[in-house]
């Protein structure tokens, strides 16, 4: 058989270059060496100096521990085998408003099929659900025609990517620093990053004449700068937005022909009590912006809040301030994948739409949720306090997330060994923390932050019992590092 | 007042090329006239539940106990459950890290992949490496990283089969790279020519397209033809000597409706021929949950299995599944269950096997029920339903509709689907969603309304086709003969 020698079609030199740009820290070389060290730990007991490997390094709070939410799975159950419903001792098993609401949910689905391909913007009755809950929420109307379903919130981002970008001429505004899904998809779509700063000795604030500065820099390079990402409450840096600051962003947005994506996956993780979520959405409808004015996609999630279904996949992004014509291409795009999965829908619809006072299970339900944010509201605290109390380490607050993302002031030291090996300090730093106490955070620099400035991102969610043995040997890890690479 | 960021002139073009007929045109029009109290027969997409299909037992038993582990300790629940669901759910969750809401491994769960691997093993009589196979929300997903990963840009070109499944247009448009086609011979069942797929790659080749890639749909969708072990063995040494990666749509393995030629896997085809092709030849296959007789097409479950790719490469792929975090996991246990089902012995299984034989054999009656029905329908000839969910039959239309489907702005076959939507509520998708040779007109229908309507159907289709062809028709017809 001839055949000329030949570069396979698929390898390293042949691939999208693009797919080789792309990077994203949370699942990057960290977690592939802490995997390594998992492998260890099962198969030669005793080897290393800890019996666990700790994944901080992922919003991911029911591998950790975290419960879900009984009467969501109730309501799951009873609609993925509907057979159930029928059978006469159910009520001995399931409460009777999770029995009730699986019934609507099923009446809502066309043949009651839960296994069928649904409207590819997901089914019109959870839709119109949601808006409802979103409505409630923001005290403005909501269109069940404006929400896209989708698997997880990220399935949106790069649907929006996908809109915006024309080439690497289009710029997209990202907070450094950033969740990098943003950096990666823009990567991936292949566009460019224009960063703004968050600031840090503010609480990691949003000045817009920062935003403004890189707009117009970025402008003067022949950019056209299509969008501005906000994610609130912030990943990885936890802060929530003042209104103020909100209305200067809708603004902003306005006057310069930007749309704005508004992540808002964390808007139920708030845990400072003078701060409070307000979505994008209302406040550009308070402040007279309709949909004329204001183009603006707000992602939500079910993997965060107290309800932590990462595994589900389930999300929307609500669309407004969009001509009928680019809708189109909206719903095309989405129905190239024919639609997202109808487990993540519900629960889309049951995290909009919860338990209401006087409901059976309302108790238990809201027992559970506030169980859930106040726990994590007191980890937050803890480890804030913690990494506060280390040598050269200073932590802002978590006012919402999941995540703390303190600074590490390294020794010039530690900065040249981590030069010597070609490594990033931070990543040295994430490195032997891992390799000491089995914890693993993600480097700073999966993030992005000011050139010359260390931090690690470190979530807030192992269970709470752990935390203090958690908080003991980052403690001797950290002295033992200062006392190694002391100046 | 100032244009808007995002309008329809600033959108990247790629997207504005993008067509999905499946859901296109014709399927918008249909849920209007649903809208308005119009019974619609949606035969549009291969969504068995939605036409009455009802989802196997024993994986709705499992997936419930999964989703609610309190369940599992409470005294009742071995009344509702029998105890192999109850085993299996255990197994599943024992799997994950924390339940199904934890975000598993980017590639899927290690235990599901392994259960996979077995599954290919077992069918194909070759091992098959776990950390190849990678879960994804559908085998559509799938399809599109692939493609993602391999389109570099418009020089960038990928042979696809015409007609086709318009995921793969839609995602080369999507990505920027050209579509490839070759036609599919309709008088030979659509079998396809190994020369004249040569001269396609010739051709594109001139223009100075690189091509990278073969697309085979096996059972074809939408044409049902499966193809036979001397046709995959000649793609195999195409691919080979053009230095191509084929990517096996497989999605349809488990719908096979005559003898003659069972389902084979390109992958075995490839092992069988041994060394250097067997080690050189790079593959990808695509399976899913929602086609065979699952139909769970709302779970979003599915897989890729790379075949002969480096390790590198392979750290690229998982590298952009990981951005995306997890595939989802309920799908993930349904693709464990599909693989990996009750076996001889177990409390379930005389269950399994009556329920999953009923979905098939109903299936090929109605494969039948429909070629038949469309071959005594004036001007129209159809080809057998080999395999998957479609029937595709060709519609020779005459001048005279042609004509008034000019006028009135519309591709011909577009017409006709349209005709036949408001006079019989049968929601279907033209030809031209798939691609056909120039001058010859289709439509695509599913084999999967429930059986007992399926005479009124070809009846009431026939009954439109016929009166259609008097009403367009010179006063003498074209014969079939």
């Amino acid at each position: 058989m001839d055949r000329a020698a030949a570069t396979p079609p698929v390898s390293l030199d042949t691939i999208n270059p693009k797919v080789l740009k792309c990077q994203y820290a949370v699942r990057g070389a960290i977690v592939s060496h802490a995997q390594r060290l998992q492998q260890e730990l099962q198969t030669s007991q005793g080897s290393l100096p800890f019996d666990e490997i700790l994944y901080c390094n992922i919003g991911n709070p029911q591998s950790l521990g975290q419960q879900p939410i009984t009467f969501f799975r109730e309501v799951l159950a009873l609609c993925d085998h509907p057979a159930l419903l029928g059978k006469s001792n159910i009520d001995a098993l399931f409460s009777k408003d999770a029995i009730g609401r699986a019934q609507k949910i099923l009446n809502l689905i066309p043949g009651r099929a839960t296994g069928a391909y649904s409207h590819s913007q997901g089914i019109k009755g959870l839709r119109d659900a949601i808006a409802v809950g979103i409505a409630i929420r923001d005290g403005f109307p909501a269109n069940a025609d404006d929400i896209f379903l989708t698997d997880g919130a990220s399935p949106g981002v790069h649907m929006m990517m996908q809109l915006l970008i024309r080439s690497e001429n289009d710029g997209i505004l990202c907070p450094i620093p950033q969740y990098p899904l943003y950096s990666a998809s823009i990567a991936l779509h292949g566009g460019s990053l224009v960063p703004y700063y968050l600031d840090e000795a503010t609480g990691w604030g949003l000045e817009i004449s920062d935003v403004k500065k890189q707009l117009e820099d970025a402008r003067s390079k022949g950019i056209t700068v299509r969008a501005l990402v906000v994610i609130n409450p912030g990943n990885p840096t936890g802060q929530v937005l003042a209104e103020e600051n909100q209305k200067k962003i809708v603004e902003f947005c306005n006057n310069e022909g930007l749309v704005l994506l508004a992540d808002e996956v964390y808007q139920e993780n708030v845990y400072v009590d003078d701060k409070k979520f307000n979505s994008f959405k209302k406040i550009a409808r308070s402040m007279g912006y309709g949909e004329e004015d204001l183009s603006l996609v707000s992602f939500q999630s079910i993997s965060k809040g107290y309800h932590g279904e990462c595994g589900k996949r389930g999300g929307y992004m609500e669309v407004t301030g969009f001509s009928a014509e680019v809708r189109e291409q909206f719903y095309k795009v989405a129905s190239v994948n024919l639609c997202s999965n109808i487990s993540g829908q519900i629960i889309a619809s049951l995290v909009m739409n919860p338990p209401k006072v006087g409901d059976e299970s309302y108790k238990s339900f809201i027992a559970e949720k506030n169980g859930i944010l106040s726990s994590l509201a007191r980890r937050a605290k803890a480890l804030e306090d913690a990494f506060n109390g280390l040598e050269g380490v200073t932590c802002n607050k978590a006012e919402g997330a999941m995540y703390l993302f303190p600074r590490l002031h390294l020794p010039q030291k530690a900065i040249d060994a981590a030069k010597a090996v070609n490594e990033a300090p931070d990543a040295l730093y994430a490195r032997r923390l891992l390799d000491a106490t089995g914890i693993v955070v993600v480097p700073g620099s999966g993030f992005g932050q000011v050139p010359g400035t260390w931090h690690v991102r470190c979530t807030i969610l192992p269970q709470e019992d752990k935390i203090p043995a958690i908080i003991s040997r980052l403690k001797a890890f950290h002295e033992a590092f200062m006392d190694e690479f002391r100046d | 007042m100032s244009p808007k960021p995002l309008d329809y002139e600033s959108l990247n073009e790629n997207v504005k090329k993008v067509a999905y007929a499946v859901r296109g045109e014709l399927y918008l029009r249909a849920s209007e006239l649903q809208k308005e109290g119009k019974k619609i027969i949606f035969t549009n997409v291969g969504n068995p539940h939605a036409l009455g299909q009802k989802p196997l037992t024993f994986p709705r038993q499992v997936i419930a106990l999964c989703q609610a582990p309190f369940l599992l300790d409470d005294p009742y629940v071995g009344i509702l459950f029998p105890a192999d669901a109850i085993a299996r759910a255990k197994h599943y969750l024992s799997l994950t890290s924390g339940g199904l809401g934890a975000y598993s491994d980017s590639r899927g769960l290690p235990g599901i992949r392994k259960e996979v691997a077995e599954f290919i093993e077992r069918r194909d009589g070759y091992p098959s490496d776990p950390e190849l196979i990678y879960l994804t929300d559908g085998a559509s997903k799938g399809v599109m990283q692939i493609l993602n990963t391999v389109i570099r840009n418009e020089k960038d070109g990928i042979l696809v089969p015409v007609p086709q499944y318009p995921l793969y247009s839609a995602a080369i448009s999507l990505y920027g790279g050209s579509l490839v086609p070759y036609y599919l011979e309709e008088e030979a069942n659509w079998g396809l020519d190994i020369n004249h797929i040569r001269q396609s790659v010739a051709a594109a080749r001139m223009k100075g397209i690189t091509v990278r890639a073969m697309v085979i749909i096996n059972p074809g969708n939408p044409t049902g033809q499966c193809l036979s072990e001397a046709s995959l063995n000649e793609l195999l040494k195409f691919c080979f000597q053009e230095n191509l990666v084929l990517l096996a749509d497989e999605v349809y393995q488990q719908n096979i409706y005559q003898d003659e030629r069972p389902f084979i896997s390109a992958r075995k085809i490839l092992l069988d021929m041994g060394p250097p092709m067997s080690k050189e030849v790079q593959l990808v296959s695509f399976h899913t949950v929602s086609k065979g007789y699952w139909g769970e097409c709302g779970q979003r479950g599915g897989y890729f299995e790379m075949t002969n790719i480096s390790a590198k490469t392979v750290d690229e792929i998982y590298k952009v599944a990981s951005v995306s975090l997890s595939p989802n996991v309920p799908g993930q246990i349904f693709m464990g269950l599909m693989v990996n089902p009750p076996k001889p012995g177990d409390i379930s299984y005389l269950r399994f096997v009556a329920e999953s034989k009923a979905i098939l054999e109903s299936l090929k009656r109605r494969a039948h029920i429909m070629t038949d029905g469309f071959n005594s329908c004036r001007n129209v000839v159809c080809n057998f339903t080999e395999g998957a969910m479609y029937s595709f039959p060709q519609i020779r239309l005459p001048p005279k509709a042609i004509e008034a489907a000019k006028s009135v702005g519309k591709a011909p076959d577009v017409f006709y689907c349209l005709k036949l939507l408001e006079a019989t509520g049968i929601s279907t998708v033209p030809g031209s969603g798939f691609g056909q040779k120039e001058g010859v007109f289709h439509l695509r229908t599913t084999i999967l309304p429930a059986e007992e309507d399926m005479p009124a159907i070809m009846t009431s289709f026939k009954k439109f086709n016929d009166e259609f062809m008097e009403q367009y028709e010179d006063y003498r017809g074209y014969s079939r003969m």
